[in-house]
């Protein structure tokens, strides 16, 4: 089989926990704590959680906003973290970022051509004015946004549209993964539908990866062929995105599926609901052995003390659990 | 069964809002009711007016720019918009008969005051007993919303508490006070899933033993499918159908609400084929068009829908299912623009 596009290996990212004005270390946030996962060319890969469960911040390394605590990142089977200078510069090119907040992310005082400029030059290659002119009306063509909408400003577009301004943005540098993060939940539930047929349209067409970060099980299923569950800095199940829905095995994306309700209202009503009971804990203080212990009903003598793999239990399945 | 006894009953609610860019008809002719121990769900996207109707029917929207224009809200016999705004009856109403939970609950506290200060205050005023009465009726309230160590947590201040944990001492305070209905605008957004589920049962479980009502407010038809008896749909200010859940979510009858079901992402669907958007984006508050206001993103719409005035709600099935259709979208009429 051929080299995955981007591999995450036993990825671990802690934040120093510092006290009072000389900075003591007291402590070590563990935002991700040993995740791995691979994606393939032209896949596209779903890293589903609750707030504060570090998908973001796993993001974040892919991109390469945030160093490794410990463990690799190999995009395109280069290590990140040993690039040059000038290797890591191109590469960095060639994955982006989709964020949550269209307005946020868009400067508001650049007209919609100029946002697009900025990308389109940003290899450092020289254009003619009519070059970039051709190229803009092409990436506002793609994210299906009119030609006459160059000229407008982000605060003159619809939620909608300020979306496909960036993920056109996203393409201009020509791509080959774009990690999405919540890319469609601020948006209202009938342009989240047009969002996500275009992640899926583009896909097909330039053959682009995703990392698709979003804590919306359904919208997650509907862009990805496998999907990560994450809980408080570890995978817990990887798995096809259908297979998921139809035979989760770990206690907590049982649990995770119980309490999102359905819209189909036959089925709904023969659903059985596991509430869980209590917070998230803080990653601050993870529990000992696996983290979602104190919450299962599986847990048993061992599960507080041995922190459990992830393991394959099927092909394409792997949980990590030491009760299934 | 017993004839159902009717807690609020809103008719031809109409609230504008008046700017320099003109009227801004927020909600135009709403009218709906909610039923003893009955949840109701009033679903739309943003800028509906979904919040806006609740939000006048409480007297709360801010004026100006808004003003109510018309319309009655009968509520324990007496007509809520009637009531002078900020008198003395009508914040007897609010908080202490009807209760309102928002979405973000940081908003709704006081970061500087501790949660027990927060709760006895309003238990305090409403139900006219002693500031250390009140005390304890809010550790028992909060204990009633499943809050551990309620007595030291009365202490606590907002921040030191999670959202799904804010969210509950909203609920308490409407426990507390023994509010006959609560209205909950997207109580469950800014929660993450497994919280979501908590608040939400901890809310069934009020409507279920206490015999209490529930107005929810929200976009996620998810939700709407687990908890609500009955359901309104509104879109640009108008209610534009209503029926029970179950009519409304398999035999939906007007086109917007048929789009929404076939817009969102199912958990429970197939993924392989695409999602079907509602091609276009939601009027201008402003600049609506004087038929149905869905007609410009309807892919049913027939020629002298744009010329014929307003659709009335009508009946289009048992029990009480209304839709503001001129069109019979399941017999004949089929679809003429293709997305």
């Amino acid at each position: 089989m051929a080299d995955p596009l981007l591999s995450v290996e036993n990825l671990k990212v802690h934040f120093p926990v510092t006290r009072g004005v000389t900075r003591r270390p007291i402590g070590a946030l563990k935002a991700v704590d040993g995740v791995s996962f691979a994606i393939n060319k032209g896949e596209s890969f779903g890293l589903v959680g609750e707030s504060g469960c570090g998908k973001t911040t796993t993001g974040k390394s892919v991109l390469g906003l945030i160093a490794p605590s410990s463990g690799r990142i190999l995009y395109k089977g280069v290590d990140l973290a040993k690039a040059t200078q000038a290797e890591a510069k191109a590469l960095r090119r060639e994955r982006q970022l989709i964020f949550q907040d269209p307005y946020g992310s868009l400067d508001p005082r650049q007209s919609a051509f100029s946002i697009l400029r900025e990308a389109i030059a940003a290899d450092g290659q020289r254009r003619s004015g009519a070059d970039i002119q051709h190229e803009v009306s092409v990436l506002l063509r793609t994210v299906e946004l009119g030609a006459d909408m160059g000229s407008r400003f982000p605060h003159e577009l619809s939620g909608g549209q300020r979306q496909r301004l960036g993920i056109a943005r996203a393409l201009a540098c020509k791509p080959e993964l774009i990690v999405c993060d919540e890319p469609v939940s601020a948006l209202d539930v009938s342009i989240q539908a047009q969002i996500i047929n275009l992640f899926k349209s583009l896909q097909k067409i330039t053959g682009v990866s995703y990392l698709f970060i979003a804590h919306d099980l359904a919208v997650v299923r509907h862009v990805s062929s496998h999907i990560g569950v994450m809980y408080l800095g570890n995978i817990v199940e990887i798995t096809g995105s259908k297979h998921l829905y139809s035979n989760p095995l770990h206690p907590y994306t049982k649990a995770l599926l119980s309490a999102i309700p359905i819209t189909d209202y036959y089925q709904e009503q023969k659903r059985a609901r596991i509430v869980l009971k209590g917070d998230v804990p803080s990653p601050m203080n993870k529990p000992s052995g696996c983290p979602f212990h104190p919450r299962c009903s599986l847990a048993t003598e061992p599960c507080s003390v041995i922190p459990p793999e992830l393991r394959v239990v099927e092909p394409g399945h792997s949980v990590a659990c030491h009760n299934v | 069964m017993p004839e159902p006894v009717r807690v609020l009953d809103v008719r031809d609610l109409r609230t504008s809002f008046f700017t320099s860019q003109g009227e801004f008809k927020a909600v135009d002719g709403v009218s709906y009711h909610v039923d003893r121990g009955e949840i109701v769900a009033i679903a739309g996207e943003s800028g509906c007016g979904k919040s806006v109707t609740q939000m006048s029917v409480l007297q709360l929207v801010p004026s100006p720019p808004g003003r109510i224009l018309g319309g009655s809200a009968m509520f324990e016999g007496r007509n809520l918009l009637a009531l002078e705004p900020r008198s003395k009856a009508m914040r007897q109403v609010l908080g202490g008969e009807i209760a309102m939970i928002f979405q973000e609950p940081m908003t709704s506290l006081n970061p500087v005051l501790t949660i027990g200060r927060q709760l006895s205050e309003v238990i305090a005023l409403h139900a006219k007993i002693s500031r250390r009465q009140a005390w304890s009726r809010g550790v028992a309230a909060l204990e009633a919303v499943g809050i551990p160590d309620a007595e030291q947590r009365m202490r606590s201040y907002p921040f030191e508490m999670s959202g799904g944990m804010r969210q509950r001492v909203m609920i308490a305070t409407a426990v507390a006070c023994d509010a006959k209905l609560i209205v909950a605008d997207e109580p469950t957004t800014a929660l993450d899933v497994t919280t979501q589920a908590q608040v939400m049962e901890l809310l069934l479980d009020l409507v279920k033993k206490d015999g209490k009502s529930l107005v929810i407010i929200t976009h996620n038809l998810g939700l709407i499918s687990r908890y609500a008896h009955r359901v309104y749909v509104m879109y640009a200010g108008n209610i534009i159908e209503s029926g029970t859940t179950e009519a409304l979510l398999t035999g939906a009858k007007h086109p917007y609400t048929r789009g929404l079901l076939n817009a969102i992402p199912r958990l429970e669907a197939d993924t392989d084929t695409d999602l079907v958007p509602i091609v276009g984006a939601p009027p201008s508050l402003n600049d609506r068009p004087s038929g149905c206001a869905f007609e410009p993103r309807c892919p049913f719409a027939q020629p002298d829908c744009r010329t014929r005035p307003f659709p009335e709600m009508r009946l289009v099935g048992q029990p009480n299912h209304y839709a503001a259709c001129h069109l019979d979208i399941d017999a004949g009429a089929s679809p003429v623009r293709v997305s």
